[in-house]
């Protein structure tokens, strides 16, 4: 029984983290489903959104607003209209020039906006780590008074809820708005679609914004949920997410909502049982696995070399 | 003007005031166990709406000012000439990279002992973007796990004097072979992996690596790092005060002169000279030679290199295991030049700043490599208010590099080949 | 020297190529010709082992190769155009050449850093017959080029005289005339003829325009929706119904 409550708490945290991991993923999976590039700076636009939501907090609680769903819809409101805004200008200075250019150079051009949107933030902010206030309190426990209690907490239960929501919002707005169905066309076959009259330029500027604003939601649930952020905040839950999005099959909506939360529950089994240093090595070793043995991923299409 | 391009400009403004203002506008500050805000001082404010004016006058005479732009003479009167003549090119060149050789030999001992010092440092980060600028820019295969190998190169050098008392002579081959067959062995799974992937995976690496360096507190000391390792010393003779190894015999007592601590700094700036100059030498000559050409014949176009009978794997692999081999090099020369080493030396970071040495200087080009290596380690040191702005500046210039310049400050230059008519 | 039997490639559902045999002789002009998507870039591949056939046997030599690497096949000795030119574009024009010489890159490191006579002699070994072919090709001229400057009508020569450099047995050209003028075309055909007259080498050709290949091919295979169609002589394929329909069908 203490063995099942233990292993249930690690499947819950896993499945929670796992959840904002797959936010983060859709913005990879999006940009590269259709340029076929890796979006190294969207882990930096996640941590901008972080920042913002907690800038916005802060500003709200200085004006003595204390409701706290009004605190929450602002705040989610401000990160997503920022990290889009950013996502859009990234993809607008430093992605558009070098579209259809040798494939290292799109992606030399986006690990220099990383760096330069992390010192961005650092310069700005400092790189000392800052406070998330813990706005969600309390939780659910389960189990003895003397062993291993189990707890779901609010705040995961908020996570869980709100992903289900953006999936389930995503999902809808792919298959039946315009928009959505441009996508699709486009990641088909990005010279067919222009030809046949859809903006391609236009279809890949509102991948990127709907891929940020996604990745601000997860920056305002993961810095409630961690309790703090920092300008590094980004770079390793951005690798993470990718690891998700290769995982499911890069390129793959849903893939990347399965690659999210099995690599979140395999991370919070390694620190259950293993230690809490390793986590990141597990995540790293499955990525190098997953590519060296399955390159398409769980759910991915495979892909035929062109000659 | 259209009233689309009003708009479209408008927007790019508003863009950039929501991007910039939160941000750089309003600042977190820690106020006891409280966070609070701070609105900024005035000129970052001015400063914010500025930028915004001016990417809403860009953008709405974008047209114009591109055309002008392009119509505008050449800034570099040098550019229209006629290339010199092939013998006499490389003749100059080589009277140049000797004098500067000769130069770069006799300079340490008029300087100051920091300039020596960072002029070591110097001539580490060369040999560093030179090892690179094959994996990169030759091979075309982009490893962002580079300084992996640099570490195991001076892990190599730190663990086996500290448990085997090996010197810096020993250290010198071994860290380098050693890291050569790290590139060995990783490299060969991860190889055939498409560009990209490959990038991400030896990131991973990179990070695994450090990870790892860190929590196998045992044998490397963990975050402690590994302190007390010898510096090198010359046909047996110490630079130390006291002779700390039993029979070799001080510098200083040798040729009767009194002990400096400048002699040992150095001595250890020759020695990474020279190395340097090694390494540039011997990746010249690859360059010229079957191997070199196949590398970039990969990057060019791998599947035309294949039907040609190049063998991805082994061609990629030489490319990842030269590299690997030079960082090591370079780790052992780090690591006795500090003295000691633990895992904050090789993060991410690292690695990028060695990746922007090699994009601007030019892929493939090495002695726009070489003096990339030397700005980008130098200016920091010499403005000391940009240090902070240091990454924020590479990373920008990567950004624009890529969109201007693609090939680098100093593209490389294609040697000529003379050919006789066959009968 | 080659005979492929039933070869079959399926890209999940799609059957791109259906039980297509052919042989080719020693010292012969053989032509796959086909209407566009019938198939016959995919065979290519399959031969040159870009792609591993899901069915059938390829021999070369009387090998079986099927399911090769692609560079262990071209070592054997046969080598492949491309459809669209694929040069190493920022290479010179007689780097190209070089590179193709290199296969076997167990050209000792140390023998190259040191460089040992023997290493010296094999360079300008190299060097010459590079030399040789780029005046084959009238292309000596333009040998410290980029690969990626030269016209198009030049840059289709490069890739032959490539290939030529690495003395292969069989040559295979994936519409080697697309995109020419009709001198072009011309001035092709005749390397063509004299590389099988002169070199001793065999040229197994794809093409989709009949016409092109109809005087200088021995033999011709037509192939339809990834089936073989019809082969035999020039004259014979051209009085078939099944092609006629075909190509009629097509027009």
């Amino acid at each position: 029984m203490q063995d099942l409550l233990y292993f249930s708490q690690q499947l819950i945290n896993g499945l929670t983290i796992g959840s904002t991991y797959a936010l983060i993923a859709i913005g990879y999976t999006m940009v590269y489903g259709i340029i076929g590039m890796i979006n190294f700076a969207h882990g930096e636009i996640y941590m901008i959104g972080a920042y913002t939501a907690l800038i916005a907090i802060t500003g709200l609680a200085t004006l003595g607003i204390a409701w706290l769903p009004l605190i929450l819809i602002v705040a989610l409101l401000c990160a997503i209209i920022v990290s889009s805004s950013m996502g859009w200008a990234v993809e607008r200075v430093a992605y558009r020039p070098v579209r259809g250019r040798h494939r290292l150079i799109p992606l030399i051009s986006a690990i220099g906006m990383s760096i330069f949107l992390q010192n961005y933030v650092h310069l700005a902010q400092g790189s000392r780590n800052i406070g998330f206030p813990a706005l969600i309190d309390g939780s659910f426990r389960f189990g003895s008074g003397e062993g291993f209690q189990m707890s779901i907490s609010y705040m995961q239960i908020t996570i869980f809820i709100t992903t289900l929501i953006c999936m389930t919002v995503l999902s809808l707005f792919i298959s039946r708005s315009r928009i959505g169905r441009a996508c699709r066309a486009v990641s088909q076959d990005l010279g067919m679609a222009n030809l046949l009259g859809i903006d391609t330029n236009r279809i890949i500027s509102a991948t990127f914004v709907i891929g940020a604003a996604l990745a601000a939601v997860a920056g305002l649930l993961l810095g409630m949920y961690y309790g703090s952020v920092d300008p590094l905040f980004g770079f390793i839950a951005g690798l993470k997410a990718f690891t998700a999005a290769v995982l499911g099959g890069i390129g793959s909506i849903p893939g990347a909502m399965l690659g999210g939360l099995i690599l979140g529950v395999a991370e919070s089994m390694t620190s259950g049982y293993l230690s809490g240093e390793y986590k990141d090595v597990v995540a790293f070793s499955l990525l190098i696995l997953i590519l060296l043995f399955k390159p398409t991923g769980l759910l991915g299409k495979p892909e035929v070399e062109k000659i | 003007m259209a009233a689309h391009n009003v708009k479209h400009a408008l927007f790019c403004a508003v863009v950039t005031l929501v991007v910039a203002y939160p941000i750089l506008g309003l600042n977190l500050v820690a106020q006891g166990t409280r966070v609070g805000l701070e609105g900024a001082d005035a000129s970052t404010i001015i400063i914010i709406f500025l930028a915004s004016v001016a990417v809403f006058a860009f953008q709405l005479y974008r047209d114009t000012i591109m055309a002008s732009l392009s119509k505008a003479p050449r800034l570099n009167p040098l550019a229209g000439r006629e290339p010199m003549p092939q013998a006499r090119r490389v003749k100059l060149e080589s009277w140049v990279l000797t004098g500067i050789i000769v130069l770069a030999l006799f300079w340490p001992f008029f300087v100051s002992r920091g300039s020596v010092d960072l002029a070591t440092l110097v001539l580490i980060y060369v040999m560093l973007a030179l090892g690179l600028n094959v994996v990169v820019g030759l091979a075309g295969l982009l490893d962002l796990g580079y300084v992996a190998f640099y570490a195991v190169g001076a892990y190599t050098f730190a663990l086996l004097s500290q448990y085997m008392g090996i010197s810096f002579w020993m250290a010198l081959p071994l860290g380098a072979l050693f890291a050569a067959l790290f590139g060995l062995v990783l490299g060969f799974p991860v190889l055939r992996l498409r560009g990209d992937y490959l990038a991400i995976v030896t990131l991973g690496f990179g990070e695994i690596i450090r990870i790892l360096l860190n929590n196998w507190t045992a044998v490397t000391g963990g975050p402690n790092g590994i302190g007390g390792i010898p510096e090198p010393t010359l046909f047996g003779m110490e630079f130390g005060r006291r002779v700390k190894e039993e029979g070799n015999t001080s510098f200083h007592d040798t040729f009767g002169i009194a002990y400096s601590g400048e002699h040992k700094v150095i001595f250890l700036y020759l020695i990474a000279l020279v190395l340097a100059v090694i390494t540039a030498l011997v990746i010249r000559r690859l360059m010229r030679m079957p191997v070199g050409r196949a590398w970039e014949a990969l990057r060019e176009d791998e599947i035309a290199a294949r039907s040609l009978g190049l063998s991805r794997t082994a061609v990629k692999l030489s490319a990842f295991t030269i590299g690997a081999f030079f960082a090591g090099f370079a780790g052992t020369v780090f690591a006795s030049k500090q003295g000691f080493i633990s895992p904050e030396s090789f993060v991410f970071l690292e690695s990028a700043i060695i990746l922007a040495i090699v994009v601007l200087g030019g892929m493939g080009s090495q002695l726009g490599v070489i003096l990339a290596a030397i700005a980008v380690t130098i200016l920091p040191e010499l403005a000391r208010e940009f240090s902070d702005y240091r990454m924020l500046v590479f990373g920008a210039a990567m950004v624009l590099m890529m969109v201007w310049r693609p090939q680098g400050l100093m593209p490389m230059r294609r040697t000529h080949i003379e050919l006789k008519r066959q009968e | 020297m080659l005979d492929v039997q039933n070869l079959s490639m399926r890209f999940g559902g799609l059957l791109a190529v259906d039980q297509v045999s052919l042989d080719i002789q020693e010292h012969e002009i053989v032509s796959v010709i086909g209407p566009n998507g019938a198939g016959k870039t995919t065979v290519f591949n399959c031969l040159s082992g870009f792609y591993k056939p899901t069915g059938g046997k390829i021999l070369f030599e009387g090998r079986e190769v099927q399911g090769k690497p692609d560079y262990k096949i071209s070592r054997l000795g046969m080598v492949r155009t491309f459809q669209h030119v694929r040069l190493f574009n920022q290479m010179s024009v007689v780097e190209n050449l070089l590179v193709a010489q290199h296969r076997h890159l167990n050209t000792n490191l140390l023998a190259g850093l040191i460089k040992t006579p023997n290493y010296r002699e094999r360079e300008k070994k190299s060097l010459d017959r590079a030399a040789y072919w780029l005046d084959r090709v009238g292309l000596l001229e333009l040998a410290n080029r980029d690969a990626g400057n030269l016209a198009y009508g030049q840059q289709r020569r490069l890739e032959i005289a490539r290939c030529m450099v690495t003395e292969p047995k069989l040559l295979m050209l994936d519409e080697p005339a697309a995109g020419l003028n009709p001198a072009e075309t011309k001035e092709l055909n005749q390397l063509i003829v004299s590389l099988k007259e002169d070199y001793n080498v065999s040229v197994l050709l794809i093409e989709h325009d009949m016409s092109l290949v109809m005087d200088i091919s021995d033999r011709i295979t037509v192939i339809n929706q990834g089936r073989p169609l019809a082969s035999g002589t020039p004259s014979e394929v051209r009085q078939n119904d099944d092609v006629i329909k075909a190509y009629l069908g097509e027009a």
